[in-house]
């Protein structure tokens, strides 16, 4: 069991002859997921690492039944890719694409309102459920099959969450990158459930960081609905107000989205808090009575 | 990206949100011909900073007297301000407002942003105009108005007849009821059509003469939406912006100049924060948020490494990769080529994790550099922290 993806989920990769899309398809086809098809408008009939290339997602759905999206289609025209796969009839898009605009984004996410569709992202490094699919640009090697869920808006700070739990013993079941990006898909209260219910996910890792009050939200469903325990990180406790930390989403507003709250919160709702990065692996250890 | 003062009125205009008549002015001389021209009982000259407080810092000069605006114009241009949001250096005065004064009956607060929590673009507003919103919110959290806007249709009449009786507007003058509400919809128009990220008027007034105007303007854009709009990335103003910063984005890095001794090259925004973070909680503080994204090569660890030196306050570096996409070996031999033509007279700590990091470690180690390699977050961040001292 895993959450999102698994090893029966069929890719379709939107943007797949440019530079990043062809490197990254053929990395996740190679890491076992089932990478069936590829989209760039004009180019159908070529093929990327034997991917057949369509020119619309809609053709691919229809030819190779995918299910799933991955797009890395340039910011000026991700909202079109994006609302693109959803009219297809694809469930899952994962969107990696750093800097759309977010007028655009409000856009994208007002149209998905009330549809049979998840969006993850934008600019976020993926899902990945350990030894069955890859559906992002993360290091697959760093991961082991195991028992931790891992939810990030954060790239990098995921893979070292996730070294730290590989090196421990302790290994993933999924990881979900949410995205660093003021408006995106999903949310951690969308994804904390799914761990839940997930038979093999034991603990759950968040990583939040400043801006926005997502993590607010997260505690308060975490002390309603969520039995695993839940370790967190929140990056940003030394960045300073009004500036923004590179995520277009990390910026402290009129004094709200201090990390300093959000780690207050989310003890209050029981949660684990680590203050140092280095530290999330033993603190999960230490939650499962390792 | 912000705005001045002067130049978000001038986009207000173009959308038809009523603003003061008025022209930005670099020079007494042209202070003194706009003055002719604007003919106008009251002048008000105004600095224009990126920054707020600006009338506290004595920023801001009214005069009834035509003859007096050059001298006025004389004596802010060239004058540093030290404002609330400037820090204690402050900001030096370039440019400056001149517009005709008002006739003030009552002052309105009025915003519009992105509700994060629903992806919908939202006006704030209140009554308590003129005051720091963000005091009336924690002390008379019932003055605020929020007025959500469905993106799919766009504003419509009834979310302006939500705010103006939210307001008591009818009641306070009914004479501008319809011409605020054109007003609201004209700004939620300008809003979503030049991609702004914060559009603030405070004070939004209602004159004796029964008009609705802006009377300040603060505007900032998103980034990631400037591609589109031409006109507005004319308006950048470098003078507004800490010159490191500029050289950064230059190179395509990411960097936030901050106050602490300890220089950090990341790569990713989150680790970014979080290398900062660690920083403090071994002991000292760090010098800047610099993020080298996810392509790293010789020539931005390079770029990296000069405006980190160009810091006087940096007494130490801490270069901190997990190579996922990126290789470790790759970064090392950047590190290693880039040591070469920047001379790196501080202590330097790398820590490698990730793809390949053995080889990127060993590459480091066999370099002759004089710099410490570690291989764990924790043992890194001592370790800098060691070599360069803790905070006083």
């Amino acid at each position: 069991m895993s959450i999102l993806v698994n090893n029966n989920t069929r890719v379709v990769v939107q943007g797949i002859t440019g530079k990043e899309g062809s490197f990254h398809a053929t990395q996740c086809k190679a890491y076992g997921t089932k990478v069936v098809a590829g989209v760039t408008p004009g180019k159908a009939g070529q093929e990327v690492e034997g991917i057949p290339v369509f020119n619309t997602v809609r053709d691919a759905v229809k030819k190779e039944q995918t299910d799933t999206s991955l797009i890395f289609v340039p910011p000026p025209f991700c909202a079109d890719a994006i609302l693109e796969a959803a009219d297809a009839g694809v469930k899952l898009i994962i969107c990696i694409t750093e800097g759309i605009p977010v007028n655009d984004m409000v856009k994208v996410k007002r149209a998905l309102r009330g549809r049979d569709v998840r969006l993850i992202g934008p600019n976020c490094p993926g899902v990945i459920t350990v030894d069955e699919a890859k559906i992002g640009i993360m290091p697959g090697f760093i991961h082991k099959k195991g028992v931790v869920g891992v939810v990030s808006r954060s790239g990098t700070l995921t893979y070292e969450a996730v070294h730290q739990l590989s090196t421990l013993g302790l290994g993933e079941t999924t990881c979900v990158g949410i995205g660093g990006d003021p408006v995106n898909g999903t949310g951690f209260v969308d994804v904390l459930p799914l761990f839940e219910k997930d038979p093999e996910t034991q603990a759950i890792v968040m990583i939040g960081e400043i801006g926005g009050d997502a993590e607010e939200k997260a505690a308060e469903f975490i002390k309603k609905n969520i039995k695993k325990p839940v370790i967190s990180f929140i990056a940003g406790i030394t960045a300073p107000p009004g500036r923004r930390m590179g995520h277009a989403g990390a910026i402290i507003s009129g004094g709200k989205g201090t990390a300093a709250e959000k780690m207050k919160t989310l003890e209050a709702a029981g949660v684990k808090v680590v203050k140092n990065p280095a530290e999330v692996g033993e603190a999960v250890k230490k939650a499962l009575g390792r | 990206m912000n705005v001045h003062e002067f130049q978000a009125k001038s986009l207000f205009a173009q959308f038809g949100v009523p603003v003061p008549r008025g022209k930005e002015i670099t020079s007494p001389e042209t202070a003194t011909s706009w003055a002719n021209e604007l003919n106008t009982p009251v002048f008000v000259v105004k600095a224009q900073i990126h920054a707020g407080g600006r009338g506290k810092a004595g920023g801001v000069k009214i005069t009834k007297d035509k003859s007096a605006v050059a001298g006025l114009a004389k004596e802010l241009i060239g004058k540093t301000l030290v404002t609330h949001q400037t820090g204690p250096k402050g900001r030096k005065v370039h440019r400056l407002l001149m517009e005709e004064g008002a006739n003030i009956s009552k002052e309105l607060y009025l915003s519009i942003l992105v509700d994060r929590d629903t992806g919908w673009p939202t006006f704030i507003a209140s009554t308590e105009g003129g005051m720091e919103i963000e005091e009336v919110a924690a002390h008379t959290p019932e003055k605020i108005i929020k007025e959500p806007i469905d993106p799919a249709v766009g504003f419509q009449g009834y979310n302006g007849r939500n705010i103006a009786f939210a307001l008591g507007l009818p009641s306070i003058e009914p004479a501008v009821v319809n011409p605020f509400n054109k007003m609201l919809g004209n700004l939620y128009r300008f809003f979503m059509e030049k991609d702004c990220a914060l559009v603030e008027i405070n004070p939004l007034i209602i004159t004796k003469e029964k008009t609705v105007v802006a009377l300040d303007g603060k505007v900032s854009f998103d980034d990631n939406g400037l591609f589109k709009h031409e006109d507005v990335q004319k308006m950048r103003d470098l003078n507004e912006e800490e010159p490191l910063e500029i050289e950064a984005t230059a190179n395509n890095l990411n960097y936030v100049k901050l106050d602490g001794n300890i220089g950090c090259m990341v790569n990713g925004a989150g680790l970014a924060m979080a290398t900062m973070d660690v920083i403090k909680l071994a002991g000292s503080e760090p010098a800047n948020f610099l993020d080298v994204g996810g392509g790293a090569t010789k020539e931005t660890v390079a770029a990296g490494f000069r405006i980190l030196l160009k810091d006087p306050n940096v007494k130490g570096i801490f270069i901190n990769i997990f190579g996922g996409i990126v290789r470790c070996e790759r970064i090392a031999q950047g590190v290693i080529d880039a040591a070469k033509e920047v001379k790196i007279t501080v202590p330097l700590v790398v820590r490698l994790q990730g793809t390949n990091a053995e080889e990127g470690r060993k590459l480091l180690a066999e370099s002759g550099l004089k710099l410490d390699v570690a291989n764990d977050l924790w043992e890194a961040a001592q370790k800098i922290v060691k070599l360069t001292g803790k905070a006083a």
